[in-house]
């Protein structure tokens, strides 16, 4: 087709024929839209006082269409585009189901909320090395993988959110920073690299990448190809991402250096991308290896959930018992990936979604109140409940929502993945989640008496600077989520237990992507 | 490096090779070459003037921060793909139009406005790694 003048061909045995529907165009506007704004921030790195302006509207319109695109999959059912006409398997899919498209609106909320915060928290300085730019890409890779339905995309997309994020880390080139920075860099690009050559695996036996391809021939395998190994390979991986027991010691070694609303994308959205792979892998995928698998995947949650809630217990300062908190949250993540079944798959997606906006809110928290106390250790903080109450009092709600009690978000997916893990007589996994709870529920009792009710401790240095609406409007509006959906959690149980029931039988998802069958 | 030899041959080299980039961009149309190899072979051209005459000379010389080049680059890239959205055909399909100029007729698409934008993306963080690294020699 390289001049207009040659015989016509028949295109319809490579190309989509029908017209895409402009509404089509949802699953890949965010993506593009973040990757645009990234581009053009940087083409104005320079010109500081614009970063804000462009940026801030950006990640609004980001949640828009990420809200569109939501509303499109809930009364629609999973839609797909293959980018470049070409009909999948061989064309790139994007692919939106439920799933990916509530992670996908919950990350660029957080996003939003991350963004405005970081209007003060962000200095001249932190912007010249580019903190928006990042953020938009960063936003974009993290879109990428909710969204993609090619597995090799998927893993292109981890490499741009990985890029961007070693990009946030380094910001303001601190020694500590370097230092955390390095464990991270080594550590992510070993599992993306295992991720890799899983990739190439399952490549060399199904002779696909599409994910719906993959997922309606892996039963034709069964017993003819080595597809523990594989499977293996890829939860080693994404365990690796999630900061799951025990390739976990990168997380607290480096979340706590970067500036705070920096740690809190990290804590609510990065851990997350891994587990959403580790669940589209495992349970849409290969569900009959999740099953044999499903031992290892429980000991390891339930001693991510144990030893991140001790971790969390024997930190004083306040950042990394954050880490420390993401770890025990990854652990009832994986606890229900472990026990499967719609109940627990839908537990796991519903933890999910809470965390990844309980995290970035107890990092912003604990921003507020390091900016209050003037310290980020418990040994010099204190009386911050007198001198601000509103940070106090979201300080409770958010405490009790990372623990799991009542009557905030928190609750719920513990309730849902309880009920899971006794319906199939797992008493050991349950145990651990109470058990977990109940140790965070100390940790962050603990931060409550010493940084918040006791006074001052003397002859500490405090230097406090002055709270603006960009610092507490971002921490106001994710606590009024955790509150909303503490108190009324029909909708997102009811989303999250459609996404489990999608993401289990992906007959929906397989039809989007080959509406006629498609090419055998 | 301060040789007259370098010094009085790196400009021809480096407007010789500044060409021969752009050559290979456009051959890469429907033989070897494309964007990143050309964007290469751009970023080359100036690291080799950087050797020469110092990375001031070449910042001054590319007028705008590698950065900003490979924004524009990925700017480019990605509004190609969204050139398919008037035609009613999925993300990233390529679109073609025949326009005669001076009566040779001259097939341009949306592929190529991409690859462009890959050729600029390369040459902006090739040549940025290149002078941040030449800048610290000479500190």
């Amino acid at each position: 087709m390289a001049a207009p003048t040659t015989a016509p061909i028949d295109l319809s045995a490579a190309y989509l024929m029908a017209p895409t529907a402009l509404a089509d165009w949802l699953v890949i506007a965010p993506i593009g839209l973040m990757i645009l704004l990234g581009a053009v921030l940087m083409m104005v790195r320079h010109r500081l006082h614009l970063h804000g302006w462009i940026a801030i509207p950006g990640l609004a319109a980001l949640v828009l269409l990420d809200g569109m695109l939501l509303w499109r999959v809930v009364h629609h059912g999973p839609f797909t585009m293959t980018a470049g006409r070409w009909l999948p398997p061989f064309g790139i899919s994007f692919t939106a189901d439920l799933f990916g498209a509530l992670m996908a609106f919950v990350a660029a909320v957080v996003a939003l909320a991350a963004g405005i915060y970081a209007l003060r928290d962000i200095d001249a300085s932190g912007r010249r090395y580019g903190f928006f730019p990042f953020l938009m890409l960063l936003m974009a890779g993290v879109t990428g993988a909710f969204l993609t339905g090619d597995i090799f995309n998927l893993y292109v997309w981890f490499e741009v959110l990985l890029i961007s994020s070693f990009g946030l880390l380094i910001l303001g080139s601190e020694r500590e920073q370097v230092d955390g920075a390095l464990k991270y860099a080594i550590l992510n690009l070993l599992g993306t690299t295992l991720f890799l050559i899983a990739v190439g695996y399952l490549y060399a036996i199904f002779g696909t990448l599409n994910m719906a391809d993959i997922a309606r021939q892996a039963g034709d395998y069964h017993g003819t190809a080595p597809l523990m190994t594989l499977t293996a390979l890829f939860v080693l991986a994404f365990a690796m991402k999630a900061a799951a027991f025990p390739v976990n010691f990168w997380l607290p070694a480096s979340y706590h250096t970067p500036r705070i609303v920096v740690s809190a994308l990290f804590g609510g959205l990065l851990t997350k991308v891994g587990v959403y792979a580790l669940m589209r892998v495992m349970v849409m995928l290969f569900p009959l290896q999740r099953e044999d698998l499903s031992l290892v995947i429980a000991v390891s949650a339930a001693l991510s959930m144990v030893l991140g809630a001790l971790g969390a217990l024997a930190q004083s300062d306040l950042r990394r018992m954050a880490g420390f908190a993401v770890i025990a949250g990854i652990g009832n993540v994986m606890a229900g990936v472990a026990i499967g079944g719609p109940t627990g798959v839908s537990g796991a997606i519903l933890y999910a979604l809470h965390s990844i906006v309980t995290m970035t809110a107890l990092y912003l928290l604990i921003g507020e109140a390091a900016r209050v106390g003037g310290s980020w250790s418990l040994q010099t903080l204190g009386g911050i409940y007198r001198k601000a109450p509103w940070v106090a009092a979201s300080a409770f709600v958010i405490f009790f929502a990372t623990a799991g009690l009542p009557p905030f978000s928190g609750l719920w997916p513990k309730i849902v993945l309880l009920k899971a893990a006794l319906d199939i007589g797992a008493w050991w996994l349950s145990a651990s989640i109470l058990f977990s709870a109940f140790i965070l529920t100390l940790a962050l009792g603990r931060v409550f008496l010493l940084a918040f009710w006791r006074p001052q401790p003397a002859g500490a240095a405090v230097t406090v600077t002055t709270g603006t609406v960009e610092r507490s409007a971002p921490l106001v509006g994710l606590v009024a989520i955790i509150v909303f959906f503490g108190l009324f959690p029909e909708l997102p149980v009811r989303l999250s237990q459609e996404a489990a029931i999608g993401l289990a039988d992906p007959t929906a998802y397989i039809q989007s992507v080959f509406p006629t069958g498609g090419a055998e | 490096m301060n040789t007259v030899i370098l010094r009085t041959v790196a400009p021809p080299i480096t407007a010789l090779m500044l060409v021969f980039s752009v050559f290979v961009l456009l051959r890469g149309h429907n033989e070897p070459g494309g964007g990143f190899i050309g964007g290469l072979i751009a970023a080359s051209a100036l690291a080799i003037y950087g050797i020469a005459h110092g990375v001031a000379a070449v910042r001054l010389a590319i007028r705008f921060h590698p950065m900003a080049i490979a924004g524009f680059g990925l700017l480019l890239a990605t509004l190609s793909g969204f050139v398919s959205i008037f035609a009613g055909v999925p993300f990233m399909t390529g679109l073609w139009i025949y326009p005669s100029l001076f009566g040779v007729e001259v097939p341009l698409a949306t592929v190529i406005s991409f690859d462009i934008g890959v050729y600029f993306v390369v040459v902006g963080a090739i040549a940025g790694i290149a002078l941040t690294l030449e800048g610290r020699e000479e500190d």
